[in-house]
């Protein structure tokens, strides 16, 4: 089957791929793209590893097409550092050890963006709530919440 | 990988065409909207090819309408969009409770509660709710549209009554007035990211002395698919309410029930488990129809 043009925007940049149809979001960052930092676990929604931000909304790369991202506003892990450096949230992950082996950290990072984006003053129950469908299998997740509480302290004083 | 293809239709007529001409010349369409359980399914053990046939593009299903009569709500509205949508929440709180506890975060920012109705799994949260708001299926057909009361949508595990060339464009609900409320609860063993073990919607009215003059409700993954019990409602009918109205209503779940054993649960925990979510979620669709939470 022939393949799919798409015009898309992904971290500010306009970005043009050839895709199956069959392809996942995911499968086209990584493989076409060479967009690696957004990492594939399950492959069926279930761990959060590959969480973009569609249009400023959480979702898992793997259950979208890739010829879904047309005209479309995409965001993913390389998106969130700024020229001056790290953003904030990947700045407390670090300074509080939230990551071990590092392959759930770009979607945890993502989700959080999200959520502190939509909330800027989670609770700890709504950090956990919203992070649910996010898996480490390292921290034990409670050094991933205080990062958050700490990431959702830090952007308070700037702002 | 086989000969996929992938259409997103402008107007619902280019789609139904798309399904018919699909389905005379013998070759498989299937209708996307969130994708979070056709995705999965191609990417497991159903990956024959097919043409795939997204359907967010249509004005009709991203439609979302709260009308002084009836609510529509179109078959391509992401679960998180539904949940922000405040007016929304207070008219049909059972309902959106319900999508809400879809999958996570993730899930909730692409899935719909149109497709958690067409994937027709037995365990689906949102079609007992959908059922007991009075829901109806508005489906596009090459004549059309036809509609359809939502518990005569699913036929089995994984089955409904969608004929080749239809797809389901929404789902609308009379407005609920006042003394009118719904709640869904379901069981699973975790807090979070499960399917249902059993799920149980009620949606009741009272009047101002807090006698119950109608009910509905249903029943979810106890049975091939989603069940409304009659019985059960009207167990409630004339009633306060009260525990022991609600205790009825309750045996006439376990009765209407027919469970599979499964790692989810035994039939026997099941049946005893939908009595008590229905106790509980009478309860809190009666507090809700009084106003009183």
């Amino acid at each position: 089957m022939s393949k799919v043009h798409v015009q898309t925007t992904i971290n500010g940049e306009a970005v043009e791929y050839l895709c199956e149809p069959q392809q996942s979001f995911l499968d086209v960052l990584r493989e076409d793209l060479l967009k690696q930092g957004t990492k594939e676990g399950c492959a069926t929604g279930d761990c959060g590893a590959c969480s973009v931000l569609l249009d400023g909304r959480l979702v898992c790369a793997c259950l979208m097409l890739g010829v879904e991202a047309e005209g479309r506003t995409l965001t993913t892990i390389e998106g969130i550092a700024s020229d001056d450096g790290l953003h904030p949230i990947q700045q407390k992950f670090l300074e509080h050890a939230a990551l071990q082996c590092g392959i759930c950290t770009p979607g945890f990072i993502v989700a959080t963006k999200a959520l502190l984006d939509k909330n800027p003053n989670p609770d700890e129950t709504t950090i956990r709530y919203w992070l649910a469908g996010n898996l480490c299998r390292c921290t034990g997740y409670d050094k991933i919440v205080r990062a958050v509480q700490a990431a959702a302290e830090e952007l308070a004083q700037e702002a | 990988m086989g000969e996929f293809a992938y259409v997103a239709p402008a107007t619902v007529a280019d789609t139904v065409a798309v399904l018919e001409e699909h389905a005379s010349a013998g070759k498989r369409a299937q209708v996307l909207a969130g994708g979070t359980d056709l995705l999965v399914q191609l990417r497991g053990s159903d990956n024959e090819p097919r043409t795939i046939v997204d359907i967010k593009q249509l004005d009709e299903t991203n439609r979302l309408d709260i009308g002084a009569d009836e609510i529509f709500i179109g078959a391509a509205i992401a679960s998180a969009v539904l949940y922000e949508n405040e007016e929304l929440k207070a008219l049909l709180p059972g309902l959106l409770e319900s999508s809400d506890l879809i999958g996570s975060t993730q899930i909730q920012g692409r899935c719909t509660i149109g497709g958690n109705l067409c994937n027709s799994s037995p365990a689906a949260d949102t079609t007992p709710a959908i059922i007991v708001d009075s829901g109806v299926c508005v489906i596009a057909t090459n004549s059309g549209t036809r509609e359809l009361p939502a518990e005569d949508f699913c036929t089995g595990v994984g089955t409904n009554v969608l004929a080749p060339g239809e797809f389901l464009l929404g789902l609308k609900f009379p407005r609920p007035g006042a003394g009118t409320s719904d709640a869904y609860l379901r069981f699973i063993p975790r807090t979070e990211m499960d399917i249902a073990v059993v799920g149980v919607a009620v949606n009741v009215t009272l009047d101002d002395t807090g006698t119950c003059t109608a009910a509905r409700v249903a029943i979810g993954a106890v049975a091939p698919t989603p069940l409304m019990v009659p019985a059960a409602a009207d167990a409630l009918i004339g009633t306060q309410v009260d525990d022991d109205a609600l205790a009825a209503a309750g045996v006439r779940c376990t009765e209407a029930s027919s469970p599979i054993s499964d790692k989810r649960g035994t039939a026997e925990y099941r049946r005893k488990v939908v009595a008590v979510l229905c106790r509980r979620a009478g309860a809190i669709a009666r507090d809700r129809a009084m106003g009183v939470s």
